[in-house]
């Protein structure tokens, strides 16, 4: 370890890893101080899906950006990040999510986004898994899926980057104070530690927001993209409730990766059997054949929402040394990727590919959707 | 002499007593990785008391059975041969 460091990133999961990786690439020294394994918090809790989003504009830029930096990584990852190039579907119960299907069609049309609408026959050849009598999908052939914490590592590991196996436990004006009381000095601290983020930077509006998975055993083919409800994007924008959405993933093992739920207030890890009965109950509404699959484990996470849904991406209000790269909710591993990139911009002081200004912490934050 | 159960192993004929567990019509059968692991070692019963899964198979197409546990039946179809994935390489 040095004495002083360029950057020094509290955290190391894939939004710190992407962070000190472009900063590392942008000729910086760079530490990861991070008391877990690489990747092991959300990073590991998540789902893994690369999915382009658009709540708003902001958040299309974003996705969409991050989206194609994963493309042009994609050769290089390595196996053991088991890329998935499965495509998202969106799935239609009624008429009434068909009338969204086309509006988000026209959307991703708009932006250059591939997206195909199927028809109930189309979506039921795609899907024979899925229950009879839905309206229909939108299929979004260039998502993706990945194993992120090896994608974390390998990111890490493809720069020279230093890492302190220890836990931050305050960031000061002049870098990072570890756990037993030693010092790293840097140029810019780096705030990158997802729902925990609040508790080295009091006041930034950061929320947990908890969520449990279940993953089945092995049964290659049962799901082939990432099949998502349209209400999904109900349960993601509310607030304040609990909720459930059916979203079934296919990883490259076989195995059946099953979501999702969404609570506030929950700080505790276990696993919430009334909120594991709902989010099941609420799959096979979708997948009855699921209630035949052998679930091989289930665990929760915790994400980082903010108020309007965007991430926070840069320096701190009236302190220009401490940058955040936090808030990414649901779609950190999506969106981790631009996120290095525009931190590692802002840092060296050199134009973006999007404007930075949506992500910023000291923008005005309105809660959306109610 | 127990009773006689015809069922199939991989698509050939296999003759047990009644009573006789999947596991031992699958062992007759002359076959002794049950199943892949991960990656694509092969896997064989262990603990013969349903602990350690090591000996599933399909059983009438419903795959992860423990062969260990379910007794033989007359025209069951048992496989061993369930695709095997290839995790060890990049897709792309």
């Amino acid at each position: 370890m040095r004495a002083s460091y360029d950057v020094a990133i509290a955290g190391g999961g894939i939004v710190g890893a992407a962070c000190a990786a472009e900063c590392a690439a942008a000729g910086l020294s760079v530490v990861v101080v991070e008391p877990g394994p690489i990747g092991g918090g959300a990073t590991a809790a998540g789902m893994g899906h690369i999915v382009v989003m658009d709540d708003s504009p902001a958040q299309v830029a974003l996705t969409l950006y991050s989206r194609q930096l994963w493309i042009e990584l994609a050769r290089e990852l390595p196996a053991d990040v088991e890329y998935l190039p499965c495509g998202t579907m969106w799935v239609a119960a009624g008429e009434d999510e068909m009338a969204e299907v086309r509006r988000k069609k026209q959307v991703y049309d708009g932006i250059g986004v591939k997206a195909e609408v199927l028809g109930p026959q189309a979506l039921a050849e795609a899907e024979p898994n899925l229950r009879p009598g839905l309206a229909g999908g939108l299929f979004v052939a260039d998502d993706s899926v990945i194993y992120a914490p090896c994608a974390a590592r390998f990111l890490l590991d493809r720069r020279p980057v230093e890492r302190v196996a220890q836990r931050a436990v305050e960031l000061t004006r002049d870098g990072i104070k570890l756990h037993d009381g030693t010092a790293i000095a840097a140029g810019i601290t780096v705030n990158a530690t997802g729902a925990w983020a609040p508790e080295l930077t009091p006041g930034i509006e950061v929320r947990k927001r908890k969520g449990h998975l279940v993953i089945t055993d092995r049964y290659p083919g049962f799901v082939h993209a990432v099949l998502i409800e349209l209400g999904y994007l109900k349960s993601a924008h509310s607030t304040t409730a609990d909720s459930v959405a059916f979203n079934a993933q296919p990883r490259r093992t076989g195995q059946v990766l099953l979501g999702s739920s969404r609570q506030y207030g929950a700080e505790d890890t276990a696993i919430e059997t009334h909120m594991l009965h709902r989010m099941l109950q609420r799959a096979r509404e979708y997948m009855p054949g699921l209630g035949e699959l052998t679930a091989v484990r289930t665990w929760t996470g915790f994400r980082a929402a903010t108020p309007d849904k965007l991430p926070l991406i840069g320096p701190v209000p009236g302190n220009e040394r401490l940058y955040l790269a936090t808030g990414h909710e649901g779609l950190g591993i999506t969106t981790s990727l631009a996120t290095g990139r525009l931190l590692a911009d802002q840092v060296v002081g050199r134009p973006s590919a999007i404007p930075c200004e949506p992500y910023l912490p000291g923008r005005k934050q309105e809660a959306s959707h109610g | 002499m127990a009773e006689a159960v015809k069922l199939s192993v991989n698509g050939g004929p296999v003759t047990v007593p009644a009573g006789a567990m999947v596991s031992a019509a699958v062992a007759l059968a002359g076959v002794s990785a049950f199943r892949k692991s991960v990656n694509g070692e092969p896997r064989g019963p262990l603990c013969g008391m349903g602990t350690c899964f090591e000996c599933r198979v399909t059983v009438n197409g419903r795959a992860h059975v423990r062969s260990c546990q379910v007794p033989c039946e007359a025209g069951m179809e048992v496989r061993t041969d369930a695709i095997l994935l290839d995790v060890t390489r990049n897709p792309v």
